[in-house]
């Protein structure tokens, strides 16, 4: 690990200008940051410990919804009774994920915020444009059996690790921000990107801001949801596909449904046009094949992934039909 | 090689030297501890090489294999992935205090009477988690127990014992 001097903020805005410094970067929960320090993928000379900071609360909205202080833990996050009870989507997706000390430690901001886990990215030995811009992607003619399908550029087809950013795609959660130019909202579909040319670039929070909160609609898909993870094991390890589907129904008759993939992509996946085929519709297994189809019509594979694309189709269909209790 | 930097050159320079230790003190097994590590030290290694800890193991070092977890303040934890810096006030418990003296921690004697070791490298982290387990109190099956289970690994594969142990403590728990 390189060598780097630690301060703890105990202020937000003082957080943010000391952040401003080439080379600083805020630690909260640590748990992909210091490793990646370790192995020399980052090198910052300075950290901000942040975990002092008064966001590790979970509130009630007017609008009915929940907010999520940046530095309520996944643990605590999963646990939370009116999670549990109104965003079960969501709890299951955090529980999906890491191990229960990393969940322990980990925070929901420093979640949306964690790297790739490309294995050339992790790899100082080969070329790669999201740790150092300009060399190259090794995965691109390499070994990608975890890769993207949709989304991915001629730069990088690294995919997101999060589970929970998966299910916060489904319930259109709203990620806020402060820095040095204010505060802001920023939908979490549009949080974090596609590689595009710079694929370094993996979200667009500016480099002086901090994630305050996330805030949840009151809408929680609480009766009909699921996340589908599938993986080369049962337990704690990252998605080849994951769905987080949430769906109201009226009778057998879907009103409202949000689909949204990880796994597949730089970032959660949704194809609202997919999700609209089905609105009005009856649940059967056709319908949600339909849908299924159309969320994957751009989808393309490289040489050792391209099974995710059936396995995507299936797990859709999968999801969808235990959301609704087939 | 040699050069002697003068007062102004290693202000200067932050990294031509190393930055300077950091005060830290640290309450750990009910004792407090006063230390001057770099900030970039693990818990891990705090508690291994400045404390002689040695019960807490390193095994992958980053994060995966689980035979670092130590409790804070009754959370189980990864100690690799943690600098000590920042754990100033919080209760940080060991292997080494689960034990009330000669008394063994329930899940201690759980894991002897059901043979949950071979080699033992993995046990301390894994006692340690089977005890934040319990202290979440969140399994309901076996599988259950299991999954809450599977940020350790034990590669001499003894998880049926293991399994076994865990379980037994845990409905203890439930029934006091």
């Amino acid at each position: 690990m390189n060598n780097f001097t630690y301060t703890k903020a105990t202020d937000v805005a003082l957080a943010v200008t000391e952040v401003s410094a080439q080379g600083a970067k805020f630690l909260a929960g640590g748990t992909n940051l210091v490793d990646l320090m370790r192995i020399d993928v980052m090198r910052p000379n300075h950290l901000i410990d942040i975990k002092k900071l008064p966001f590790n609360h979970i509130e009630e909205k007017e609008d009915g919804g929940l907010r999520l202080g940046a530095l309520t833990t996944n643990a605590d996050t999963a646990y939370n009774e009116q999670i549990e009870q109104r965003y079960p989507l969501l709890s299951k997706a955090i529980l999906a994920g890491a191990s229960a000390q990393l969940r322990n430690m980990a925070t929901d901001g420093g979640n949306l915020l964690q790297r790739t886990r490309c294995y050339y990215f992790y790899d100082t030995g080969t070329p790669c444009n999201k740790r150092e811009p300009g060399t190259g992607c090794s995965a691109i003619n390499g070994y990608n059996r975890i890769h993207a399908i949709l989304g991915w550029s001629e730069q990088c087809i690294a995919t997101h690790p999060s589970d929970m950013a998966v299910a916060l795609a489904a319930l259109e959660a709203k990620v806020n921000v402060t820095g040095k130019n204010g505060d802001r909202t920023i939908s979490i579909s549009d949080f974090h990107r596609l590689p595009e040319d710079t694929p370094h670039i993996d979200t667009n929070l500016q480099p002086d801001e901090i994630i305050t909160s996330i805030d949840l609609p009151a809408k929680g898909f609480s009766q009909n949801n699921t996340y589908l993870k599938l993986r080369d094991r049962a337990s704690y390890a990252f998605a080849l596909v994951s769905v987080a589907a949430g769906l109201e129904m009226e009778g057998d008759t879907v009103s409202d449904v949000r689909i949204a993939l990880g796994g597949v992509a730089h970032k959660p996946w949704r194809k609202p046009e997919a999700e609209a085929l089905l609105i009005g519709k009856t649940a059967t297994k056709e319908n949600f094949q339909q849908a299924a189809e159309a969320l994957l019509e751009c989808a393309q594979g490289f040489k050792y992934n391209s099974f995710k694309i059936e396995l995507a189709k299936r797990a859709i269909v999968r999801a969808l039909q235990q959301a609704v209790k087939m | 090689m040699g050069k002697i930097l003068n007062e102004e050159d290693s202000t200067k320079s932050s990294f031509a030297v190393a930055p300077p230790l950091m005060p830290v003190t640290l309450h750990i097994n009910g004792h407090p501890y006063s230390l001057h590590l770099a900030p970039w030290t693990s818990l891990l290694d705090t508690l291994r090489e400045h404390l002689n800890l040695t019960g807490t193991k390193k095994g992958c070092d980053h994060g995966q294999c689980g035979a670092c977890t130590i409790l804070v303040d009754g959370k189980r934890i990864n100690a690799c992935l943690a600098l000590a810096v920042g754990y100033e006030d919080v209760e940080i418990t060991t292997i080494e205090g689960l034990a009330k003296g000669d008394e063994l921690h329930p899940v201690q004697a759980a894991f002897i009477e059901h043979d949950a070791f071979q080699c033992g490298y993995c046990t301390p982290g894994q006692i340690c988690s089977a005890v934040g387990l319990i202290n979440e109190g969140k399994a309901k099956t076996t599988d259950d127990i299991q999954d809450l289970m599977s940020g350790n690994v034990c590669r001499c594969g003894a998880y049926t014992n293991i399994t076994a142990a865990v379980e037994q403590c845990y409905h203890q728990s439930k029934a006091q």
